[in-house]
């Protein structure tokens, strides 16, 4: 075996590098050293992120074609490492804090172990390294869950989680055994395609699709495939919720773009069009639904984040460069303003342990700024201009309705009209804090440098990347580059 | 050029406005004061050095041949919205905006000074800082535009500082509703300046102004065909660009707001309205006028709008107590003049001497004397507001023992503004009537008689103000001179006014950038001093010491005077409009609609999405069970969905 291959696989082995680093300075370490252990991972993580992100993809598939980092994948695996980054910036005082001490260790070996598989998920171009990367991205997510092991919510949290995942795994392993069925033999993709492209479309295979649709679906929360997300949104510590709306959202969404369009690109317009616009217009609207009466702010984030899901999977409707490129630009967007609005309401919880947004009534009177960068958050997820949001948004509506179909002019049509709904639920949120006249419920306070920094971040990446396109061009170029790279391979309907 | 002056003359306001709008809660009112001074400070001093290098640096960039260049420091691309629509935002270097550069500093400068003591005990001193710094920005980026699409996104941003800095005293109804009114009017006129531009770039195919005014028939070529109602697409356009400096530069029909907007504190009123912003609508004339030219008809309007407000603004103000009012009048009356100077300045060469342009650079000449002028009556005017506590010359009178300063100051303007030798604005009238004379004498006599009406009835105020009899209350409240701060700007500004005269003004600018050998007419110089003159002794024999002769006069002709006090109904006609027929007929059917139809909708969305998220909500019941269910009912019935579609 070659053994240089693993030189196509640097974000992996970065992650894992960091990994094994904490892994073995929480074990061997004393008592007294593994206070710099937040501080030592999350410097160790910065640095790998900015490696990853400027060290070219080597676009060469690895391992029999089971791999493939191409710019793309790169590019969304930083993405991905800034939401990481922000979610261990929030989580600093959280893991140093009285119960969590002794096992802040855990905490993070779980977290980089999940992000390894992401990677793989995000990477893998044969369903057997796929599956491995889904369930190394599950499972560990399960522990991280329950993290707050004396409350009974985060025990029924993690329970729910794991039955969600375990049965997703099953369904989903189900159509793929059908699908293997249908290419004769191989789970590489690229063999997949081939083989459904020649053969006809047959009831059984649209089940397949619909299994592995449903697979995925639960990562994303798609409806109906989200009833998990509020209750464990709700129950897992606030960090691991913030963790799980965005950045486990990002890799699955990409993965869902790639394994549709490389596997199921040829059987597109006949079996799984109709079913992902069935699935977006159902979770979008149901999701806005659902977030509309919600009191709790966790349960609200998890309903918004079903509904932004949605937004998400326009991208994979557009089946374009472009479609890819806005999906890229949506998540990463949706990831400075998910976690701006986590930083806050994670800020509120350590330091007043209140969540329910009544409790946010006349903010801006004892904490202004965090009045402030929630507005912000609130406005960009909304998708108002000039913020960061509103662009994702609207490129993702252009990347669909270039293509210049009717049916997706009416799906766009649709998601617009649940913009509105959606505008109504976050403006909730700005009332209750700039408008009610009730007496503040929060007393002033000081939060601690590192969450303010996370704060700081989201709120600068709300207001930057709204009016300078550099991440949209970046996530776009690297998408052409990606498809460059990949032409001569396979079929050339497929990107990524 | 270096792009680094041009840019902080740009950035140091607009950096001031964010500090002071958003650190200025938090600041001492001295701290304020002091970082708006020195902020415009240094960017005044950023400004004479590049119009000093514009002017006198003899670079072949800006002066070449002996005609001077425009020159573009930099333009960049903003927004490409498709291949023909492209904004860019940059920085024009040319005889006019060198020019426009050096008086918004000055007299923003002065007025900065002047509101540190002026502004000393009111709430929001920060804020006024804040605004004056966003004003002098946004002027500083109309001037230097480099397309009339930058000019306009500036002319809208001094709309806004104008209608914050008029509602400054938010809490005064009266303050409110003339804001209101300023920006309503202004912004309806804008509207007809955004139809304007539109319009001439679909035929010109560019928003560039070097582009459109160095050789304005090969662009405007394609525009000949086009009409509308009788008039050619471009003349329509050039109408329309004019009717947005209607508005800014209150002409008549749309003069109502500048009036009210003297609610404003009074150094806002010598800086935006008299000596900067009101004027914005002459420099884009003179900006776009070549383009002008091209369309000599429309050149014709501008002089007809003009001569009409001249002549209107002038006999108005001869019958108003307020006296910012007056001021406010005469500086409509003023601009109106500068107005027909440029509409007259396009003509054939009559007798041999080529007019041509003439009128363009007496109208610039007059822009700089009467900035400068105006400026120093309003901040006069404002010292003895804030000496006696009142507008109105009933509660002044006798105030020249008093104020010295600001009564030798306050003379200096009234003798430039009436057009006295040697201060400055009798020789920018000077050549303007020359102007108007050689086009035809018609403009010529019936802007003279203005210009007697305007020393007329400065010199009433300035006698009401400052001799007829000495008002009983001083004894309670002796009156005294200003402060410093207030009188400094007064005394620099009245020197300026003294010598402006003498500047050689056509070497530095005229419409084509060849210079223009200023010689005084003789004929027109001796005419224009004698009505002058005459209007000064009139007022002088009226107004002077206490008689009864002006109350007779009054009576003698009440309807006359009530219809010019309330100048002429103008404001009556527009509150007929607006309420009784845009208010009372058109917009009460459009809010039934919009209540009963288009809300109601709304609210029928509304409630339906309360109704359907009530009724969903037993799908989030909590039981894993249930949860699994539904996950395999899903994928079960999409692929029975997809099927069926199938077959």
């Amino acid at each position: 075996m070659d053994y240089s291959q693993f030189g196509a696989m640097l974000p992996e082995l970065i992650v894992l590098g960091i990994f094994l680093i904490v892994f073995l300075f929480d074990t061997f370490s004393g008592e007294g050293a593994k206070k710099a252990l937040p501080s030592l991972t999350t410097i160790l993580f910065a640095l790998g992120t900015v490696a990853i992100w400027i060290v070219p993809a080597s676009a060469e598939p690895v391992f029999g074609g089971m791999y493939v980092n191409t710019p793309a994948c790169n590019a969304i695996k930083a993405i991905l490492n800034v939401g990481v980054f922000i979610v261990f910036l929030q989580s600093v005082k959280w893991v140093d804090s009285e119960s969590m001490k002794i096992r802040r260790g855990e905490f993070y070996e779980l977290l980089l172990v999940t992000l390894f598989g992401m990677y793989l998920m995000v990477s893998a171009r044969h369903f057997l390294l796929f599956i491995i990367g889904l369930e190394s991205a599950s499972l560990p997510l399960a522990a991280l869950v329950a993290f707050n092991k004396k409350e009974y919510e985060s025990h029924e949290a993690a329970i729910k989680y794991i039955m969600t995942a375990v049965f997703s795994s099953a369904i989903l392993l189900c159509g793929l055994s059908f699908v293997y069925a249908f290419s004769g033999g191989s789970l590489y993709f690229s063999d997949i395609a081939v083989a459904l492209s020649i053969g006809e479309t047959s009831g059984l295979l649209l089940v397949a699709i619909a299994f592995v649709l449903a697979g995925l679906g639960f990562k994303l929360s798609l409806v109906p495939f989200h009833l998990w997300t509020a209750d464990v949104y709700e129950g897992a510590p606030t960090s691991i919720t913030s963790y799980l709306s965005v950045v486990s959202k990002g890799a699955a969404a990409f993965a869902f773009f790639i394994i549709f369009t490389q596997c199921f690109g040829a059987v597109y317009s006949d079996a799984w069009e109709w079913m992902l616009y069935a699935v977006i217009i159902a979770t979008i609207t149901v999701g806005n639904l659902f977030a509309m009466r919600q009191k709790n702010m966790k349960r609200f984030m998890a309903f918004s984040s079903i509904s932004q899901a949605g937004y998400l999977m326009l991208g994979a409707v557009a089946d374009s460069s472009l479609g890819l490129g806005s999906m890229m630009f949506y998540i990463f967007v949706y990831i400075v303003s998910n976690l701006g609005a986590f930083a806050v309401i994670q800020t509120i919880e350590y330091q007043t342990g209140k969540l329910n947004m009544d409790d946010y009534n006349g903010l801006h009177k004892t904490n202004p700024w965090l009045s402030f960068a929630m507005t912000l958050a609130m406005f960009s997820l909304a998708g108002i201009p000039p913020f960061a949001g509103f662009f994702s948004k609207f490129l993702i509506f252009t990347s669909v309705t270039g293509t210049g179909s009717m049916a997706l002019y009416m799906l766009v049509l649709i998601a617009l009209i649940n913009t509105i709904i959606s505008l109504y639920y976050y403006l909730l949120v700005v009332k209750a804090i700039w408008i009610s006249g009730d007496a503040p419920k929060i007393e002033s306070f000081r939060s601690d440098g590192a969450s303010r920094a996370a704060l700081w971040i989201s709120v600068a990446g709300i207001v930057f990347f709204g009016l300078v396109p550099y991440i949209y061009q970046y996530c776009i170029d690297s998408v052409m580059a990606s498809q460059d790279s990949i032409l001569s391979a396979i079929l050339p309907l497929f990107v990524g | 050029m270096d792009i680094t002056l041009p840019i902080l003359i740009l950035a140091i306001p607009i950096t001031m406005f964010l500090v002071l709008g958003i650190g200025g809660v938090k600041m001492s009112r001295k701290l304020a004061g002091v970082l708006g001074i020195c902020g415009l400070g240094t960017t005044a001093v950023l400004a004479y050095i590049v119009a000093f290098t514009y002017y006198f640096s003899g670079d072949p960039l800006f002066i070449l041949d002996g005609v001077r260049q425009q020159y573009q420091v930099f333009d960049v691309t903003w927004l490409a919205f498709t291949q023909r629509l492209v904004v860019n935002l940059g920085f024009l270097l040319d005889p006019i905006s060198a020019m426009m550069l050096i008086v918004i500093t000055t007299i923003s400068f002065m007025v900065h000074l002047y509101s540190w003591g002026y502004m000393e005990h009111e709430p929001g001193f920060q804020r006024y800082y804040a605004f004056l710094s966003l004003f002098t920005f946004s002027m500083l980026g109309l001037v230097v535009a480099t397309n009339i699409f930058q000019m306009y996104i500036f002319w809208e941003l001094v709309g806004v500082s104008s209608y914050l800095l008029i509602g400054f005293f938010y809490k005064l109804p009266s303050a409110v509703s003339a804001s209101k009114k300023a920006f309503i009017v202004t912004r309806f006129a804008d509207l007809g300046f955004l139809i304007g531009i539109l319009v001439l770039s679909y035929f010109t195919d560019t928003f560039n102004f070097i582009t459109l005014t160095q050789n304005p028939e090969s662009v405007l070529g394609s525009t000949g065909g086009a009409t509308f109602m009788g008039a050619s697409a471009l003349t329509w356009a050039m109408v329309l660009i004019f009717t947005g400096g209607m508005g800014k530069s209150a002409m008549l029909p749309l003069h109502i707001w500048l009036p009210d907007a003297m609610e404003g504190p009074t150094p806002v009123s010598a800086l935006i309205h008299a000596a900067t912003m009101v004027v914005a609508g002459v420099y884009l004339v003179a900006r776009m006028f070549p383009v002008y030219c091209v369309v000599p008809s429309s050149l014709t309007f501008v002089t007809v709008v003009g001569a009409i407000t001249a002549f209107y603004a002038a006999a108005v103000a001869c019958a108003q107590i307020d006296i910012k009012r007056i001021l406010a009048f005469s500086t409509i009356s003023q601009i109106a003049f500068m107005m027909v100077s440029l509409g007259v300045a396009y003509d054939q060469p009559i007798e041999g001497v080529h007019y041509s342009g003439l009128g363009y650079m007496a109208s610039m000449f007059h822009l700089f004397t009467h900035a400068m002028f105006k400026a120093l009556l309003f901040l006069g005017a404002g010292a003895l507001i804030h000496a006696v506590h009142s507008n109105n010359y009933t509660a002044m009178g006798g105030l020249y023992k008093y104020m010295p300063i600001t009564h030798w100051t306050f003379l200096i303007g009234c003798l430039a503004i009436a057009g006295i030798p040697p201060f400055s604005g009798f020789f920018s009238k000077d050549e303007m009537l020359a102007a108007m004379y050689a086009n035809n004498w018609v403009w010529g006599a019936w802007m003279s008689m203005v210009a007697g009406l305007t020393a007329f009835y400065m010199f009433r105020m300035y006698f009401l103000v400052f001799w007829w009899k000495e008002n009983p209350h001083y004894k309670e409240h002796r009156p005294h001179d200003a402060p410093w701060q207030m009188s400094l700007p007064l005394i620099i500004l009245a020197a300026v006014s003294c010598v402006a005269g003498f500047i050689p003004f056509g070497e530095f600018i005229t419409w084509n950038g060849e210079p223009y050998h200023i010689h005084l007419e003789a004929p027109v110089a001796i005419t224009s001093i004698i009505i002058a003159l005459i209007g000064i002794f009139i007022a002088f024999k009226l107004y002077f010491k206490e008689n009864s002769v002006p109350t007779r006069l009054k009576n003698m002709m009440p309807t006359l005077w009530e219809a010019a006090h309330r100048r002429f109904y103008w404001d009556e006609i527009y509150q007929f409009i607006t309420h009784k027929i845009i208010f009372g007929i058109i917009c009460r059917s459009i809010a039934w609609f919009d209540r009963h139809v288009i809300d109601a909708t709304m609210d029928g969305m509304a409630w339906i999405a309360q109704r359907a998220s009530a009724s969903i909500k037993g799908m989030q019941n909590g039981a894993i069970q249930a949860y699994v269910i539904w996950y395999f009912m899903g994928a079960v019935v999409l692929a029975a969905i997809t099927w069926l579609c199938l077959i």
